[in-house]
């Protein structure tokens, strides 16, 4: 839990709140570098578009069990970890059920513009289950937008009804395009009335995957692939998979770390296949950057019944058992937030331009790149106490601009009144390579810690948008002619 | 003849009730049951066991 999540009353609240406005007018264009038709289709969804991430959530909801392949890094006691985290078990629904679910916290998350289905096996594995839910919500909430997940073996069967639907968004693992490296990530796969193994297995996958992806760019439908970065097996194939997946015309390509934990039970784990460090993630994504698919740089590798905003799970406020049967469907707040969004992000975008600015007139000396960790609860801005933090957004700035590089998951520090010395020492694991840490406050033990393993602390930014803060600390840090200093556990 | 569902290895996942050609399998609370009396071991409908083919833990067995 990254804690509240902003509710409508705070909504005044944040509006009021004091802002970094650039000189200039907020510009009139849809957003920086997407075309206004495209910009339409993506601003609202967290996963497509890395600004919505800080301001819309998405609910999936676990109507999809069955799976029909199985993968190395899968356990299928758990959830599906091609979208999910593994070792979760997600609480499964029927589509009626699953209407009800999305129903009540459409009407109670504002944020919430996005239904998926990701498992916990595969949307297209069950597919009467997930059209009928797609079905009932586009017919009760159709201002919700659909999107689904799949390991892409069923899809060329579906394309048509995939397009019926309007379904916009489509996600897909592809972890490989050859065969060979297919047979060590996935022992079987179940297609045409039997079941296939080894290369056999994989070529199937890959043939049908290339087709799916083929027939729903040609829709236009937009694609995101995930590729699962598995030390070892697939991490210097991941360019040729970039490669075919731009060919085809997918959108976006989404590195995510292969976890690994022998308590999970995966062939994987069990077997002493290790999981990407944070910095061999953010490595292997760099190797991609430029290659003209956009990277996804904010996944956080959701479960199959995740609730909230990105790197936030509410799952738990709404299990079934807390849902009415008739739950009341009351759109208000959901206009209300719309319309403070499209004015929050005039501000935010004006405030990103500014920070632009600054960098680029940033002193020419000190360190050319910097990066920046930093701790949020959504609404693009740093405004989350360093104890409460499960993830920090590690972003790297030099004189061109501030990227996002990728989430840092880790488990909050502070418990209820006193910190945990050992999730301390793990949270600054997980900020390797970081410089600057950018938190609305910070207590001062974890502070004394933090500094002695090297990173700057920076709290006079709390509430401030992100870009502003970061590009004011990269201005700082070129003032003072600092040297990077790299954090290390 | 008929194949059988090993109650402790079954995760409740209805793959193998979606594959069934007979509809044999349906779920009982939280594992799926196989009703002999309608499993014909797909004979004559496919090669082999459908159920036995689909299921990820290999709960799916010979009774
Ligand atoms: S396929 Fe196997 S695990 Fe899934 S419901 Fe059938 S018996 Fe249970
Ligand atoms: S063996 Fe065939 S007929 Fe019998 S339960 Fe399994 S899938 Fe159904």
């Amino acid at each position: 839990m990254s804690g509240e999540i902003i509710s409508l009353t705070s909504i005044g609240r944040l509006s009021g709140s004091k802002r970094t406005t650039a000189g200039g007018c907020p510009s009139a264009q849809s957003h920086d570098d997407y075309d206004p038709a495209l910009w339409e289709r993506i601003k609202d969804h967290p996963c497509y578009n890395e600004q919505a991430h800080h301001d819309f959530a998405r609910v999936h909801v676990a109507v999809a069990p069955a799976c029909n392949i199985q993968c190395n890094y899968c356990n299928r006691k758990y959830d599906c970890s091609n979208e999910s985290r593994p070792g979760v078990v997600s609480e499964k629904l029927t589509p009626e059920q699953a209407l009800r679910k999305v129903t009540h916290i459409a009407a109670r998350l504002p944020q919430l513009s996005v239904v998926g289905i990701a498992g916990p096996g595969d949307a297209l594995a069950n597919p009467k289950w997930t059209f009928q839910t797609f079905e009932l919500i586009s017919r009760n909430l159709p201002h919700l937008k659909l999107c689904l997940s799949t390991n892409g073996l069923a899809l060329p069967d579906h394309l048509d009804t995939i397009k019926s639907f309007g379904i916009d968004h489509v996600t897909m693992t592809i972890n490989m395009i050859d065969p060979e490296i297919g047979a060590r990530i996935y022992p079987w796969i179940f297609f045409d009335h039997r079941r296939w193994t080894g290369l056999d297995a994989a070529k199937i996958l890959h043939e049908r995957q290339m087709a799916g992806l083929e027939g729903l760019t040609a829709a236009g439908i937009l694609v995101k692939v995930n590729s699962v970065l598995i030390p070892g097996v697939n991490d210097h194939h991941l360019a040729e998979v970039n490669a075919a997946i731009r060919a085809r015309g997918a959108f976006l390509h989404n590195v995510m770390p292969l976890i690994s934990d022998p308590a999970h039970g995966t062939a994987f784990g069990l077997g002493g296949q290790r999981g990407p460090t944070p910095e061999e993630l953010t490595e292997a994504q760099e190797r991609l950057g430029g290659s003209g698919v956009r990277l996804m740089r904010h996944c956080r590798q959701c479960r199959a019944d995740a609730v909230g905003l990105l790197g936030e799970s509410r799952d738990a406020d709404f299990t079934l058992d807390r849902i009415p049967e008739q739950p009341v469907l009351d759109l208000a707040p959901h206009h209300a937030y719309r319309a403070h969004i499209e004015r929050e992000w005039q501000h935010r975008r004006a405030a990103r331009a500014a920070a632009g600015r600054q960098l680029a007139a940033a002193a020419p000396r000190g360190p050319a790149k910097l990066r920046v960790a930093v701790a949020t609860n959504g609404g693009g801005r740093v405004n989350l106490h360093f104890g409460k933090a499960t993830e920090f957004l590690v972003y790297e700035a030099d004189s061109t601009g501030i990227r996002l590089l990728g989430p840092r998951r880790v488990e909050n520090y502070c418990l209820g009144g006193f910190g945990d010395d050992q999730r301390l020492e793990a949270v600054i694991a997980a900020l390797a390579g970081v410089d600057v840490l950018l938190v609305a406050k910070v207590g001062d033990c974890p502070r004394a810690r933090l500094e002695q393993a090297g990173l700057r602390i920076d709290d006079s930014h709390g509430q401030d948008y992100i870009e502003p803060a970061i590009a004011a600390c990269f201005a700082a840090a070129r003032q003072a002619g600092l040297p990077p200093r790299r954090a290390s556990a | 003849m008929a194949y059988t569902i090993i109650a402790d290895d079954c995760t409740a996942c209805a793959a193998c009730e979606l594959e069934c050609p007979n509809g044999a399998i349906s779920a009982k609370k939280s594992i799926y049951i196989i009703d002999a009396s309608k499993c014909t071991e797909c004979q004559g409908k496919h090669k082999s066991p459908q159920c036995a083919a689909v299921c990820p833990t290999g709960a799916c067995v010979p009774a």
